[in-house]
């Protein structure tokens, strides 16, 4: 019986601070996996400078994020790739009008094992990679082991993005696909995992992610330009060849604790967290 | 007043009962109404046994072969790992285990029961994923086979504990008549007390089967979730509850993806179905 009792206080106190995070002092923040890290490392700042306000940041994907801009259950999306059209008239049929800002920039990095003795790579043989056209490490100078392709869920913007900037080179008419035998992780930290510990695989993540575990490796737009490796120096000046802007959406031009926060996040202290946290300030 | 109160009791277990089945209903209806929307863009056919699955893409190729291939393999690894052990742990159990390992066996199996499939899925990709990369020099370990042994894990303790129920509901007559004719231990277990639960043992295979194929969690971590039609159980698989679970955060709601993901729900839906309703008729035939 006491722990019946025990089990509805539980319940009850849990249930009440849901309903607290839901006064007018709190802002949710969800979406991008990407930028989960850095969203709670502003919402730490910011909470220290305004200890009445409260922002809770979650991940789950920029999908996931802008679905629930959209459906109203969050007050701010964090996404790492544009809205979808579909996704745009959607939101107008519901009464809410995307707002978008550029917040930071992202370099992507292919990854492999520290003991994978390809160095560099060219998009167009990163394209025949991840679609499938070149199976074997051989053909590409490293060892004869079967290409372990990973690629993130469908409901990461990593994923998006990388399928139309490198799968697709930016060719709306494309139809190229990752290859259907790719290794689908839930996660960056999965691919991150995986990567470490699997002397064939290879895969991509923000540059955040990158540890002493895997090697990233330099990339060139073709074979006559130079080959460069994701480093923020290499993103600013747009010699690395995928980098890929970090949106915040609204509902509408921000007001309020909305726009007390991205106004923060775009302050000079905001840009120095994005740097902080291995992405690149667009200031 | 007595009269009343019965009365009352009466009516409120009543709406009890009832509540379950029309919940049951409820939850097929809006499967049914959000999944066959779905139908309006492709036909069935195309979605059952269509051979690619990129959901996202315009147009979106939304054939789920792959996956039902991925989820029946997986399955049916697990079943063939989960069985003979489990209605051999059965067996032990109920014919030939002295009381004191009885009771420790199936507390062990109880507890088998009480981890939760994610912790499941943790543990199997930090030591059996490694495992069977390296004992089949694989490319990787996110396999089909990790994902079976896995699932057998989760099976084992329905299927034991049935089983069980299934050999001590044998008639006692049944025992001692071969025993007393001449017949050994391992005879009386073989010839006699198998079949005479043979359905019982059936039906706990069955919800053990049932138990695998809906399982998501641990799945997801380790299969790899490949949507590529599995050539050995040495493949990547990507099984229907997987695609659900991780799909479902992005799908827009009202697009083809979101629909297709719900006809994966009513596919689903069907296939656990048949198989309780299978292991439910063997349940009754044994009475």
């Amino acid at each position: 019986m006491l722990k019946k009792w025990l089990f509805v206080l539980i319940t009850i106190s849990f249930t009440t601070s849901a309903f607290a995070a839901k006064d007018k002092n709190s802002i949710q923040v969800k979406g991008s996996d990407t930028m989960v890290n850095l969203g709670q490392a502003w919402a730490e700042k910011y909470m220290e400078k305004n200890p009445t306000d409260f922002v809770a940041v979650t991940g789950g994907g920029s999908g996931t994020g802008l679905s629930s801009l959209i459906s109203g259950t969050c007050d701010i999306a964090t996404s790492s790739r544009n809205i979808k059209e579909k996704e745009i008239s959607l939101a107008k049929q519901k009464g809410i009008n995307p707002n978008e800002i550029k917040v930071a920039l992202d370099g992507l990095a292919v990854v492999v094992n520290p003991n994978n003795p390809v160095g560099k790579l060219t998009l167009a043989q990163l394209a025949d990679i991840f679609t499938g056209r070149v199976t074997n490490w051989k053909e590409l100078g490293g060892k004869g082991e079967k290409i372990v392709v990973l690629s993130r869920e469908v409901n990461s913007g990593t994923h998006v993005y990388f399928k139309e900037h490198v799968l697709r080179k930016n060719d709306p008419n494309s139809k190229e696909e990752f290859v259907s035998s790719a290794l689908m992780l839930s996660s960056s930290q999965a691919i991150a995992d995986e990567v470490a510990g699997n002397s064939a695989a290879v895969g991509y993540y923000g540059m955040g992610y990158i540890s002493k575990k895997q090697k990233p490796l330099s990339l060139a737009k073709d074979e006559k330009s130079e080959y460069e490796m994701p480093t923020i120096e290499n993103v600013v000046n747009g010699k690395y060849p995928i980098s890929r802007p970090l949106f915040l959406y609204t509902n509408g031009v921000p007001t309020g604790l909305v726009k007390k926060f991205v106004d923060f996040t775009l302050s000079q202290e905001g840009q120095d967290i994005v740097l902080a946290t291995d992405f690149v300030p667009i200031k | 007043m007595r009269r009343l109160k019965e009365f009352i009791i009466e009516k409120l277990i009543l709406i009890c009962g009832l509540a379950s089945i029309f919940f049951v209903v409820l939850i097929f209806l809006f499967l049914l109404k959000e999944g066959l929307a779905v139908f309006k863009t492709v036909s069935p056919f195309k979605f059952l046994l269509g051979k690619s699955w990129y959901p996202i893409s315009e147009p979106p190729q939304l054939g789920i072969l792959p996956l039902i291939l991925g989820s029946l393999l997986v399955t049916a690894g697990a079943a063939i790992i989960s069985i003979p052990i489990g209605v051999g742990c059965a067996i032990y159990i109920a014919e030939i285990a002295p009381l004191r390992i009885k009771e420790t066996l199936k507390a062990g199996i109880e507890l088998l029961a009480a981890i939760p499939s994610v912790v499941l899925g943790f543990i199997g990709m930090i030591t059996l994923v490694p495992l069977v990369k390296s004992i089949f020099h694989l490319p990787t370990g996110l396999t089909a086979l990790s994902g079976s042994i896995m699932l057998a894990f989760m099976a084992m303790p329905t299927i034991v504990s049935i089983a069980e129920d299934a050999l001590y509901s044998v008639p006692k007559t049944y025992k001692e008549g071969a025993l007393a004719l001449g017949a050994t231990h391992w005879q009386t277990i073989w010839r006699v007390m198998l079949p005479a639960a043979s359905s019982g043992i059936l039906a706990a295979v069955m919800l053990g089967i049932g138990r695998v194929i809906g399982e998501t969690m641990a799945v997801m971590m380790i299969t790899g979730n490949a949507a590529v039609i599995p050539n050995s159980i040495l493949a990547p698989v990507r099984t229907l509850t997987a695609t659900i679970a991780a799909e479902m955060g992005e799908a827009v709601v009202g697009s083809e993806h979101y629909f297709a993901l719900f006809a994966i729900g009513i596919v689903l839906f069907v296939i656990s179905f048949a198989i309780n309703v299978t292991a439910d008729l063997f349940l009754h035939k044994r009475q």
